[in-house]
């Protein structure tokens, strides 16, 4: 019998992989940025793409993000189908304007006539001590404003079939990679930044999170890194005997309500975690779906961890302090066991 | 046809006579809507207030930046324009009835209500328009990419006012389209003011078609208001795009007869201002022309003139009497289908 070698690629890899086989197949599909060039994205995102496509679809821009993401928007109007990079979600200031008063609301303020199939994708988180200017997820920044489908994959495999389905999706989407997701060697090497990745193209919807543990003691919602540290504490809250579900939010924006709200259906105990800023979060707005919809299953308050609302310290003890952490879920999740 | 300054026939009569048409057009589109703005808003001023509500800006005098480029486009050309729309999507072609009920706010409007008088998106024609500043330069340039990727001959014209020449939008567009070689053309409207600040006291050079020269590019300055200037300048702008030669910046001094929108008090400027310019209609002076000209009477000329205010007039009418959509469909189109 004859096993098949599985074939293991880095985040960066799967996402690169995925926009070359939609640049295979679909002409109008092209990526335009800074560094993404030669330089194959500052985190790898396009690791490849010139030498497959050459330059013309391939496009390197000057430090112009309010040209190059309109340029998307122009061209996207016009039938293209253009991956933008923002090369750090951070950067996102100098052309708001772009991305929320015309890419999120030329669909809507043309009544369904102009569509916008257009990708920005964007490298989110920190940890990694660049400051307060290069580390921020901002996921309830875009979540919170109408118009834009926003994903945040944290596997290898998600973020290539996510990849894949934001381009052939007829809307804009904001596709959020975290930098520690991709596997890049110059940061620190994470397990689950790589993982078996199939060849071919094949989609994960948009708009479906997904429950990466089963339990039935408590709900944890998390997204990217902190779903990551969810099944770490998970794994150590099994021992002293809680069994928690974790659920990969995956997608911001439209959020899959029904996947929590089966959840805690079943848990009664819900914990959010988040690396983002807490306040008017995406930990507030789980948590708020949950109460909203299903005040009467709960057996104890909900508890969230995110971002204590602070710009992102540079110095490690600091930056330590304020993004949630493996022993924080585990000791919060405890406490909130103990609660009648 | 001769410029206003020169007397060297250039122009056909039919592009002239299209050209004035629009102007016509445009200028009793406008008239017309003075007077609808204002109803339900009296005596007390309430932006909310009356049929039409919201921010009103006019382009009154300032037609011929819209039809002596527009002339020279067909509908596969793309055209972006700024707050101030409503000449450009007339020569561009825009469908008046369905432009005009989007005004209204009516569910036959080109955006089925969602857009308003600032936001009106016609893809037949491939006309956009939006509210803030500069904005719409980058649209083009990617329209603009569009076709040379496509391999057409396809070109795009944003236009501007002088203030949105010193947004960065602005440069970093035209350095892109430079640097792409992109057919999009940069219509500058100078007509003095940026809402209340003279053009003096915000920009750096005389005239923004200077400002090519930093993008290795071309540019023209067309003085005067001068509709057949700015059909000739915009020629030799639209071919050069057309033939894969790059942009162009063309600068048009025009003159604004309302203020930056309808109520502004126009504080800034001297009352005998406006009486002085209109005193320069570019329309009362292409109708001299042509009569001059003696290839079109009086008669033909009124003919013209009748037609389009009937278009007008059919347009406000269609609005009026069009439905508001309904209210649940504010919860339609956040995402295409």
């Amino acid at each position: 019998m004859e096993t098949a070698k599985k074939r293991i690629l880095t985040g960066n890899k799967a996402m690169a992989e995925a926009i070359a086989l939609e640049m295979e197949r679909d002409p109008s599909v092209f990526v335009l940025g800074e560094d993404i060039g030669n330089y194959g994205g500052i985190f790898g995102s396009t690791q490849g793409l010139i030498e497959k496509f050459g330059a013309q679809r391939v496009l390197d821009t000057p430090i112009s993000e309010t040209a190059f993401i309109g340029a998307a928007i122009g061209a996207a109007a016009e039938g293209m189908r253009p991956v933008a990079e923002l090369m750090f979600v951070d950067f996102f200031g100098v052309c708001m304007d772009q991305i929320y008063n015309h890419m999120a609301k030329i669909p809507y303020m043309s009544g369904g006539n102009v569509r916008l199939p257009m990708v920005l994708m964007t490298a989110v988180g920190g940890g990694y001590n660049d400051a307060a200017q290069h580390s921020q997820t901002l996921y309830a920044t875009f979540g919170h404003m109408p118009g834009m489908k926003v994903v945040a994959p944290s596997t290898p495999y998600d973020l290539k079939g996510m990849m894949i389905s934001a381009i052939r999706d007829d809307n804009p989407v904001l596709f959020m990679f975290h930098k520690s997701l991709q596997g890049l060697g110059w940061m620190e090497q994470l397990d689950v930044s790589a993982e078996h990745v199939p060849e071919e193209a094949y989609t994960v919807p948009l708009d479906k999170a997904k429950v990466v543990r089963e339990g039935k003691d408590v709900t944890i919602v998390g997204v990217q890194m902190m779903t990551h540290y969810a099944v770490e504490a998970a794994e150590r809250l099994a021992k002293e005997g809680i069994e928690a579900e974790v659920i990969d939010l995956r997608s911001i924006a439209p959020i899959d309500k029904d996947t929590i709200l089966q959840s805690v259906k079943k848990t009664h105990r819900l914990f959010v975690v988040d690396e983002d800023y807490k306040s008017y979060g995406m930990t507030a707005e789980v948590t708020a779906i949950v109460a909203e919809e299903v005040f009467y299953d709960l057996e104890a308050p909900p508890r969230r961890l995110a971002n204590p609302d602070v710009p992102i310290p540079y110095s490690r003890p600091l930056e330590d302090f304020v993004i949630p952490n493996v022993d924080r879920i585990f000791e919060q999740v405890k406490a909130l066991m103990d609660e009648e | 046809m001769a410029t206003f300054e020169e007397k060297q026939p250039a122009v056909s009569m039919e592009k002239l006579k299209w050209m004035y048409e629009q102007m016509v057009k445009s200028r009793y589109y406008e008239d017309q809507m003075v007077e609808v703005y204002t109803e339900g808003k009296a005596p007390v001023f309430n932006i909310g207030a009356g049929p039409v509500p919201g921010e009103m800006h006019l382009s009154t005098g300032q037609e011929p930046a819209a039809v002596g480029i527009c002339v020279h486009l067909t509908k596969d050309d793309t055209v972006t324009a700024p707050h101030r729309p409503h000449h450009h999507a007339i020569a561009k072609g825009v469908d008046l009835k369905k432009m005009t009920a989007e005004i209204f706010g009516k569910e036959t409007g080109l955006g089925k209500g969602k857009g308003g008088h600032m936001h009106l998106f016609d893809p037949d024609v491939k006309f956009s328009c939006g509210g803030i500043v500069a904005a719409g330069i980058p649209h083009a340039a990617g329209a603009a990419l569009a076709s040379k990727m496509q391999g057409r001959d396809w070109v795009a014209v944003a236009f501007i006012g002088e203030g949105a020449a010193n947004a960065g939008a602005f440069h970093e567009s035209l350095n892109l389209a430079a640097l792409w070689n992109l057919p999009l053309i940069v219509v500058v409207e100078d007509n003095s003011y940026g809402i209340s600040v003279p053009k003096a006291s915000s920009t750096a050079v005389a005239s923004n078609d200077l400002r090519a020269a930093a993008y290795g590019i071309s540019g023209a300055y067309v003085k005067g208001n001068d509709p057949i200037a700015m059909y000739k300048a915009s020629e030799e702008a639209v071919a050069r795009a057309r033939a894969g030669q790059g942009p162009t910046i063309i600068e048009i001094e025009t003159h604004r007869y309302l203020g930056h929108f309808q109520g502004d008090p126009e504080l800034y400027r001297d009352k005998a201002e406006v009486p002085g310019l209109r005193q320069l209609d570019p329309i009362l002076k292409l109708r001299n022309m042509l009569l001059e000209a003696e290839q079109v009477s009086e008669k033909e000329i009124e003919k013209i003139e009748k037609q389009a205010k009937k278009k007008v007039d059919e347009a406000y009418q269609f609005a009026r009497d069009s439905k508001y959509p309904e209210p649940e469909s504010a919860l339609k189109d956040v995402f295409t289908s």
